[in-house]
């Protein structure tokens, strides 16, 4: 990719040539699944295990808890960015961590606002599982962590698809990352903010290209996700030979 | 495992379930709980596999209150077949790998519950893609591998066909034989209760009507209530 007639700046290893332009895109796709990645990955090592419990529990704390994430569900990005900033700014009360324009403080705004979606989807999908597995799991002599694994085995589908949707919601966010980010080349910018930017300078051809990139990563994420599902419903038919698990002989 | 129900009450919001039930289990014997739907059989099955507490009243096993190292001992089999999702090996395994197993026994003792109910050659089979009755004998299998001393089933060939409801009833009772476990199991079914001929305790609106063994509650019901459930009144 060559745009704008930039030089080629950046050295590249023996036998691959690699101007500014490819290299940047490079690096802000990094930048991209790393932020957003690394923030699905906090979230859903503090959503599953919450929403497995809160799922499991189905009492009034599961309506409260699940008001509350339903209600973070709609929570402006960008408000959330302008909370975070203020937390986080010099001035702030966080301010002397020295996070604000990192690519921690863009991580920590999307385990904020993701999170909750963990959380509420996780619940819900364990919520969905029927009394009588949790019975006949206690039953059987399943207590405690060995609870909670059996559960979550039976709701990972609805667990997985809880991830993988957070993942395409951080990664399409833009307000928040911006914000606490400040969205500075070569070191917080990412595929959103980059578009945002190069579009207002005009650099549309590039800015599509990066579009092109997020969308590409939307569509994989999505497509692994479809697939999941189809694997444990009705299209399993179509994917595997009835009455077998993939990978597995039949007996 | 010798029970003793003592009393119990249930109530469900202004529904009262159960209205002081009592009655003892000897162990080694097969026992059913006869009644009508709604008579209160799964609730008070569920009290007794401490899947519910009661409101009032107590169960003893043993001569001994309930706590954790009695629990393990008992299984109850629901009436809805329920498997997880994974291999029938996996599901037969569940409780034996709860119990930290070992693999070889583990091995062996599944094979051997799969044999009973007639399912052997089903290890890899996917288990939520079997039928209802071939997933109920799963259940059973997965039930009578912990051996338990305890083995309540409810209503457990409820929406089976006739082929698997003889294979289950027949398991069940080669069960009894090979194994010192007491048995309880819930049915508004009288055929089965002719088929299987349990110690009968027939319950009716949450109270005991009569306790009887089959023959004679069949023939001639010591009360008015158990002659008219006999002759399909009720």
């Amino acid at each position: 990719m060559h745009l704008n007639g930039a030089d080629p700046m950046i050295p590249s290893p023996p036998g691959f040539t690699c101007d500014e332009e490819t290299f940047r895109v490079i690096e802000v796709t990094v930048m991209t699944l790393a932020v957003s990645g690394g923030a699905t990955i906090i979230a859903g090592l503090i959503g599953i295990p919450l929403g497995i419990y809160l799922g499991m529990k189905r009492g009034r704390l599961f309506l409260v808890i699940m008001t509350l994430t339903h209600t973070f569900y709609g929570m402006p990005p960008v408000l959330a960015g302008l909370l975070f900033y203020l937390l986080l700014s010099r001035n702030g009360p966080l301010g002397s961590l020295g996070l604000i324009f990192t690519p921690a403080a863009m991580i920590l705004v999307q385990v904020f606002l993701v999170t909750p979606i963990v959380i509420g989807l996780t619940a819900s999908a364990v919520g969905s599982v029927e009394k009588s597995v949790l019975d006949t799991a206690i039953t059987l002599g399943a207590r405690g962590r060995t609870l909670l694994k059996t559960m979550a085995k039976e709701a990972r589908t609805g667990i997985l698809s809880a991830v993988m949707i957070a993942f395409g919601s951080a990664i399409s966010e833009v307000g928040a990352v911006i914000l606490v980010g400040g969205n500075i080349k070569w070191r917080t910018q990412v595929l959103t903010t980059a578009i945002l930017i190069e579009t207002e300078k005009g650099n549309i051809e590039y800015a599509v290209t990066l579009g092109c990139i997020l969308l590409l990563l939307s569509v994989v994420t999505y497509s692994i996700l479809t697939y999941i599902q189809a694997r444990e419903t009705g299209m399993k038919i179509r994917l595997r030979r009835k009455g077998s698990k993939p990978g597995r002989k039949r007996g | 495992m010798n029970v003793t129900v003592d009393n119990i009450r249930k109530m469900y919001g202004d529904v009262e379930a159960l209205r002081g039930i009592s009655f003892d289990l000897e162990s080694g014997e097969l026992y059913c709980v006869l009644g009508p739907s709604g008579s209160g059989k799964t609730t008070l099955l569920r009290i007794i596999a401490m899947l519910e507490k009661c409101d009032s009243g107590m169960v003893l096993y043993d001569g001994c209150p309930p706590d954790d190292l009695i629990r393990d001992r008992i299984v109850m089999v629901l009436q809805k077949p329920v498997v997880f999702k994974d291999t029938v090996f996996e599901n037969v395994a569940y409780g034996l790998k709860i119990r930290r197993t070992p693999r070889e026994e583990i091995d062996d003792r599944v094979s051997s519950a799969l044999e009973l109910v007639g399912m052997h050659g089903f290890e890899e089979r996917w288990a939520p893609s079997l039928s209802a009755g071939e997933q109920q004998r799963v259940a059973f299998a997965r039930a009578i591998v912990l051996d338990p001393s305890l083995l309540l089933l409810d209503e457990f060939t409820a929406n089976l066909d006739p082929a698997h409801v003889k294979v289950l009833e027949n398991s069940v009772l080669a069960y009894l034989k090979k194994e010192d476990s007491t048995i309880l199991f819930a049915t508004h079914d009288l055929n089965q209760v002719k088929r299987m001929r349990p110690r009968i305790i027939f319950i009716k609106e949450g109270r005991v009507v009569e306790i009887s063994d089959p023959e004679e509650f069949l023939t001639s019901a010591k009360t008015e209530e158990g002659r008219r459930f006999v002759e399909g009144e009720l």
